[in-house]
């Protein structure tokens, strides 16, 4: 990996730190528009939902789920269908811009899981949730962090797809298909959300867990003192 | 080859960095009402872009055997005033005019003098629900046909006797399987399903199949879209 990588020296103390520049600024703007855009999207599509509140046909005419209108985005159905379909578009603008520099940069190897990171994965789990030992770090995401980005990335394809399928479900009919119809695209759209509603809760907390270096590397791409190059 | 820096010069790095960051407090502008809409506006304006190029003209809406029917009197009645706008059914005419070689008030025989096609499709509404019901009418390419629509005509638009008023761009007005709707499950329409005609879109939104019509004109320009869609609704909205 091409990294760049400075060395840091206190002129007071003299002390000498490391720093790794680990998110290129297009993956830092993927990032932050791309949550913008998932908060705008969660909240109209929550407005949406209060429209129709069931995953059925019409029949019966039950309420199933209600949601209180200060959690939702857009006033009334009309408004969060517009906040939703704009931000539809900058949410999926950002996924393939991040999608493309990851693959042509090479930087997907940072944060993609593949084969090599199972054996991590049972160690990390034991230290998260277990009280277990904490695997020494190696590299910038260990194989649990790799799994929650990788899948994460998967999620957003899958709430694009289903978003698809519920606005054009007749452009889209095999989409539609492989779904299992027009209701279950709805309700696969739906829990795809709270998917990611958890992913952003875990994703927080890690964040909250690991420091303000950490946290900062997100906005300046530059990572003061990495764990896994500590002298 | 490790760069070496002191710490005010990565202090001054990091903030340089910060600061490419700059144009998305442009996002910040959102939060004033006036630029707000106008923003939404031009997204929604790109998903009709988009809408209207994803739509296939000879792409027909999946069809659905007699068992999967929603039973008539199941079948939801949305409306934006009255479930009966109160016709006088047998001095009902349509008002065909604009861009046509053949203006004038039809009645429901010449619609009906056209070939009677059903179809079992899935009704959407934009609220989040469907259903599937049983449509019988004539195609609107046929009609359109019968009154001479003419070449480079962009619109259809129709006016109803509740008010309502509807637009449809010309491929989805040519579509086959799109119908001028004289009958629901076999039967004439009924009055709160939108007797004596009412439109039958498939590939389009719910409430793109105005009822109760009265008027159908052809034009090149529109001066207003829809009742919805002038409220802030997709103006294309095909499904």
């Amino acid at each position: 990996m091409s990294a760049k990588e400075v060395t840091i020296e206190n002129r007071k103390t003299g002390e000498i730190t490391d720093a790794v520049y680990e998110h290129p600024l297009i993956i830092r703007y993927c990032h932050w528009l791309n949550a913008v855009a998932l908060f705008v999207l969660a909240g109209s599509g929550l407005q949406i939902f209060r429209a129709f509140p069931s995953f059925g046909a019409k029949i019966p005419q039950k309420v199933l789920i209600n949601w209180p209108p200060s959690l939702a985005i857009g006033g009334w159905l009309g408004g969060a269908l517009q906040w939703h379909l704009t931000f539809a578009w900058i949410y999926i603008g950002t996924g393939l811009l991040y999608l493309a520099y990851q693959v042509l940069s090479g930087n997907y190897k940072q944060v993609l899981f593949v084969s090599r990171d199972l054996p991590g994965v049972w160690p990390m789990v034991r230290h998260y949730f277990l009280f277990g030992p904490r695997p020494a770090p190696r590299e910038a995401y260990n194989a649990l962090q790799k799994h929650a980005y990788t899948s994460v990335f998967v999620l957003g394809v899958l709430s694009v797809g289903t978003g698809f399928v519920l606005w054009k479900p007749v452009q889209f009919s095999w989409l539609a298909w492989m779904m299992g119809g027009f209701h279950w695209a709805r309700l696969w759209h739906f829990l795809i959300l709270w998917a990611m509603v958890a992913f952003v809760f875990g994703h927080l907390v890690m964040v909250v867990v690991h420091g303000w270096n950490n946290f900062v590397s997100m906005l300046t791409g530059w990572k003061k003192d990495p764990e896994y190059i500590r002298r | 080859m490790e760069r070496r820096i002191d710490s005010r010069g990565f202090r001054l790095m990091n903030r340089r960095e910060l600061l490419k960051f700059t144009p998305l407090l442009a996002f910040g502008a959102l939060a004033v009402p006036k630029l707000q809409k106008p923003f939404l506006k031009a997204g929604l304006g790109l998903s009709d872009w988009v809408s209207a190029k994803l739509y296939r003209s000879h792409h027909l809406a999946t069809t659905f055997s007699d068992s999967e029917l929603t039973p008539l009197d199941k079948f939801p009645v949305n409306d934006y005033d009255v479930d009966d706008p109160d016709l006088d059914l047998d001095s009902w005419t349509l008002a065909v005019g604009g861009a046509v070689e053949r203006p004038g008030e039809y009645r429901l025989g010449d619609i009906q003098a056209l070939p009677l096609y059903r179809q079992n499709t899935r009704h959407v509404c934009v609220e989040g629900w469907d259903v599937i019901g049983r449509f019988g009418g004539a195609r609107l390419s046929d009609f359109l046909k019968t009154v001479g629509a003419q070449p480079g005509a962009r619109f259809v638009t129709v006016e109803c006797a509740d008010d309502y008023y509807e637009s449809l761009d010309m491929a989805t007005a040519l579509h086959p399987q799109t119908l001028l709707c004289y009958e629901m499950y076999d039967r004439p329409l009924t009055r709160e399903h939108g007797a004596p005609l009412r439109l039958q879109i498939p590939t389009k939104i719910g409430y793109k199949q105005a009822k109760y019509l009265t008027k159908l004109k052809l034009t090149h320009v529109l001066e207003r879209v829809g009742y919805w869609e002038d409220q802030g609704y997709s103006k294309f909205y095909g499904l």
